[in-house]
């Protein structure tokens, strides 16, 4: 369990949260995350995120999809149960490339969206903090990571004179957990103190 | 943002395209003397064949180019705009090709020898039942009159796709008048269209190129010819983009189209696999006499190597080479691909005319290329006239904006 103290600022509007999120990089706080309601094309360039490897992730899942339905269906018609279907040789691959194309984007697919659900930290029972649970709905949330050099005030001040609406000093716990809100609420309770 | 409004040909282009021209013009005489004119009719074959492939080729290629046009423009897609000065230019190609190969194609039709197309052997096709039982669509009236208006019709809605096109460049219009023109655009789109679907994804191929194996048939052919030549012009539009930025031109395109672009030529060659694979795997599988002897010389006989090797250009190449994101907003990566794909896909060509006429060897390709190179200098010469005529970046079109912002 980590829980870490962070400034989280909240904003209710786009146009006010790209150059805050600009100017919040320059001065060298840490963004921990920027929450929204949908998807905002460029922030990620703006917040200075790596693309994603998702992509590679699904090309080595598809080769391995290509591979599990060769090798399975070589060693099935040729080794273990070879049949004479139609005169053709047991080793008839164009008759198996739809198989070998399902088997890789089945694998591929997912592969993908397992992988996609581990790095969002998505299960089922699994359990996350939310900053401010209106970033589902109507505002834009900027958590700043608190280090040690950290000045609180001055944070505090920084978000609110970059324009937003509304920041507050939390402790949230950053990885998941499993179990229910209110039993375990007390996890990040005790990092107050 | 300053533009550059027009192309301007500069002197290593032309020269380039004149001496492709000549090269062409010259292998067609080398082709004429050693087999054009010979006594043999099976040498006289192999000169109307390669004319055939790459006319027909070339001439599919640069309709395609009209053909992506259409396609924008029925979608309403802005994100061409900028650089759609280019696929038209190409497509003003039409007519001269078009009827370069028309000439070649009604030659072959009416020249006496029946090497190439057996169905106009009349004689021969009255003892022929299949022919025979085929002989209400492959006959030389329905062959000429389906011929001629298809190239002219493709001339015509090009040109008047291309004219309205060209009408923006007046000055800015208004919302109502901007929205008159798109629906003028999108009906004459949509009549090209059916005209397209008429001519290139179905009957041009049958007639054109699949009589050439006059008793098979396959009925995926049409679209495995139109997937074809379409990825060799999508590959021919990126190749303009690549070059008229190298030269400073089109200040309103970058790496987004680009990249839009490759996954056009990247879809596409999959799209042509997965056809390639449907009309072989078929064919393999039920295995009948009169469906497997187009098969025979190709994957059997001696067009073996030139049949799996442009499957390895076409698929494996941008497949492999074009999957990443990076490489399709490459400007290197991606002028290599196109001239892979063009390559690979005349390539292509030649497997699927070639063992027709010759069915025991594979005649020496220097020849075809040679042509080839004839062909793209034409194609480079009437493109880069037309770049010229007009404005590069049609500013003024309603669409503009849409292209100017556009990010995938």
């Amino acid at each position: 369990m980590a829980v870490k103290k962070f400034i989280v600022g909240s904003f209710d509007d786009e146009a006010v949260l790209f150059p805050a999120v600009k100017q919040v990089r320059k001065s060298g706080y840490k963004i921990h995350d920027v929450f929204t309601p949908f998807p905002i094309h460029g922030l990620d360039k703006v917040m200075g995120l790596r693309d994603t490897s998702i992509h590679t992730a699904g090309f080595i899942y598809g080769i391995t999809g290509t591979a599990t339905a060769l090798g399975f269906i070589t060693w099935v018609a040729t080794k273990d149960w070879p049949l004479n279907i139609g005169g053709k040789p047991f080793f008839s691959l164009p008759a198996w490339i739809p198989i070998i194309f399902e088997l890789t984007v089945l694998f591929s697919a997912v592969g993908m969206v397992l992988t996609f659900c581990y790095l969002c930290q998505m299960a089922p029972f699994v359990k996350k903090d939310h900053f401010n649970l209106r970033s589902t709905d109507d505002l834009f949330v900027m958590a700043l990571e608190c280090t040690e050099k950290t000045n609180e005030k001055e944070a505090v001040a920084f978000l609110q004179n970059v324009g937003a609406t509304d920041v507050v000093v939390d402790y949230k716990e950053t990885e998941w957990w499993l179990g229910r809100y209110d039993k375990e609420i007390k996890i990040f309770e005790k990092g107050k103190q | 943002m300053s533009i550059r409004e027009k192309f301007e040909i500069t002197k290593k282009y032309s020269l380039l395209s004149y001496v492709l021209m000549t090269i062409g013009v010259l292998s067609v005489l080398l082709l004429y003397i050693n087999y054009g004119s010979s006594e043999d009719e099976h040498d006289r074959s192999r000169f109307w064949a390669s004319l055939l492939q790459n006319s027909v080729f070339f001439l599919l290629v640069v309709n395609a180019a009209m053909f992506f046009i259409c396609t924008t423009i029925l979608a309403w897609g802005g994100w061409a705009t900028s650089f759609r000065r280019i696929p038209e230019a190409i497509s003003s190609a039409v007519p001269v090709i078009g009827i370069i190969c028309g000439a070649i194609l009604l030659a072959i039709v009416f020249g006496g020898d029946h090497a190439i197309y057996h169905w106009t052997d009349t004689e021969h096709v009255k003892h022929d039942p299949i022919l025979l039982h085929k002989s209400g669509f492959l006959n030389k009236t329905f062959f000429t009159v389906w011929t001629v208006l298809t190239i002219f019709l493709w001339w015509v809605l090009g040109k008047k796709i291309r004219s309205l096109s060209h009408s923006t460049d007046i000055g800015p219009m208004g919302v109502e008048v901007g929205k008159k023109f798109i629906w003028k655009n999108t009906i004459w789109a949509a009549l090209f269209m059916i005209v397209f679907s008429l001519t290139v994804m179905s009957t041009i191929p049958w007639l054109w190129l699949m009589s050439i194996d006059a008793h098979w048939y396959s009925t995926m052919y049409s679209w495995y010819t139109f997937a074809s030549t379409f990825v060799s012009g999508m590959a021919l539009i990126a190749l303009y983009v690549v070059y008229l930025k190298n030269k400073g031109y089109l200040e309103y395109t970058n790496q987004e189209h680009l990249h839009d672009l490759g996954k056009f030529m990247f879809g596409f060659s999959v799209f042509w696999t997965y056809l390639w694979f449907s009309q072989y795997m078929l064919i393999w599988y039920s295995n009948q006499p009169e469906e497997t002897i187009y098969f025979q010389p190709r994957v059997n006989g001696v067009y073996k190597i030139v049949f799996f090797f442009s499957l390895i250009i076409n698929f494996l190449g941008p497949l492999l080479l074009l999957m990443k994101r990076d490489a399709k907003r490459n400007y290197m990566t991606i002028t290599l691909l196109a001239v892979l794909i063009i390559f690979g896909h005349w390539l292509d060509f030649f497997q699927m005319v070639h063992p027709g006429p010759s069915r025991d060897h594979v005649p020496m390709i220097l020849y075809d290329l040679g042509i080839a190179a004839g062909f793209v200098g034409l194609i480079m010469f009437l493109t880069g006239r037309t770049l010229s005529k007009h404005a590069l970046v049609p500013k003024y079109h309603p669409f503009f904006k849409e292209s100017v912002i556009h990010h995938t």
